[in-house]
């Protein structure tokens, strides 16, 4: 569970900043920020009563209150079940539970080609000319065919 | 050509199989946090979406269900970029009721979706995961969503769209998709939004009279996957 730890830097519920938020330690923020955090190689953890409006730039980055704003995770990015993110993330891993919102784009960086299995699998069923699907395909129309084409 | 209707399966018949497949095999079960089971199903229309995405690498795909760990990391495995934007959950935010025309009705306020939601530059997506959101919007929103998604999605972008058929039923529950693989979807209940309308084909045809082609694929449990090309 990401709570408070005693060797983390804590924002508590009650604080508000406004500005350029930086360290060069992991941080447990709870409360609320409007600007910009950049903990260069060190962790964040937003609390379920944080709230942000800033650009995030961590290594890992935990959330489960809410964020408007851009995540960069140099490492991974996790969104909790009560995380709402309104903003783009940037990161090599990302972990997302259900119920969390997100309304965005994310982009993941490739540090290996972990990706050559799903791509492997998905060209090989796309090579296979025989669907096992059940479904009964039927293609139904050209555009010329289709009622009202413009 | 009209798509052509297998043996039908009747309501009580489907939901029998629905049932069996949430107790008797296939579903994932719920998990200890009271997360819905997810049932398995067998997609002709995602295996011919994903054709569509094989390559090049740093697509832009849109997802407009909610959203799904799954869903991302399949697309991002395939090398794209995914966004996300739950578009059913966006259209029924209390923000947007507004009075009806008629006294104590009230209705959507589109031009306000509209200018907040699905905010991006004309031609930005190769493709578009829309799933059944259609059969679930609200009335005022069908046309204009459906309009402003052609114009972000790129000339011959696909779209992959299902709906439901008549037989499912006006209680027909409200599933999030989940990839599992290119063949395989799953099945998740809630959260709740009541089933507007039944689109017949001939409607989901007018519907998308702007995209290039558009071709169906009879599912599983009264369910039409159609897939667009813009």
């Amino acid at each position: 569970m990401d709570t408070y730890r005693a060797d983390v830097a804590h924002i508590g519920k009650s604080v508000i900043i406004k500005g350029e938020l930086s360290g060069s330690e992991d941080l447990y923020l709870d409360g609320e920020v409007e600007g910009n955090i950049d903990l260069h190689n060190h962790n964040l953890v937003i609390g379920p009563n944080g709230r942000v409006r800033a650009n995030v730039h961590a290594k890992d980055v935990v959330i489960h209150g809410k964020v408007d704003g851009n995540i960069v995770g140099v490492e991974k990015v996790e969104l909790k079940k009560s995380a709402v993110l309104n903003g783009d993330i940037n990161t090599q891993r990302i972990v997302i539970e259900d119920g969390a919102f997100f309304k965005g784009a994310i982009d993941i960086r490739k540090v290996e080609a972990k990706s050559e299995p799903v791509r492997a699998a998905a060209q090989a069923a796309a090579a296979t000319p025989v669907f096992s699907a059940p479904a009964v395909s039927v293609p139904v129309t050209s555009p010329a065919g289709i009622p009202g084409k413009k | 050509m009209r798509a052509r209707r297998s043996n039908t399966p009747n309501l009580a018949r489907s939901a029998l199989g629905f049932f069996r497949n949430i107790f008797g095999g296939g579903a994932t079960p719920a998990s200890a946090t009271g997360e819905a089971a997810r049932i398995p199903r067998r997609s002709t229309g995602f295996n011919q979406f994903t054709r569509t995405i094989l390559r090049p690498d740093g697509q832009k795909i849109l997802d407009l269900g909610p959203t799904s760990s799954s869903n991302i990391n399949f697309l991002t495995g395939l090398g794209h970029k995914a966004y996300n934007e739950d578009v059913l959950a966006a259209s029924h935010a209390s923000r947007l009721v507004i009075p009806g025309e008629e006294e104590g009705s009230t209705t959507v306020d589109v031009a306000r979706f509209l200018a907040e939601d699905l905010q991006y530059e004309p031609e930005t997506f190769d493709a578009v995961l829309m799933w059944d959101v259609c059969d679930y919007l609200p009335e005022p929103l069908v046309k204009p969503v459906v309009e402003r998604i052609y114009q972000i999605t790129k000339p011959r972008g696909a779209m992959l769209a299902f709906f439901h058929t008549r037989e499912a039923g006006v209680e027909a529950p409200y599933f999030r998709y989940h990839i599992k693989d290119e063949n395989l979807l799953e099945l998740q209940q809630g959260p709740h939004f009541q089933l507007q309308r039944t689109f017949q084909n001939r409607h989901v045809e007018g519907l998308f009279h702007d995209f290039n082609s558009i071709k169906f694929f009879l599912g599983k449990e009264n369910i039409r996957e159609v897939l667009l090309l813009r």
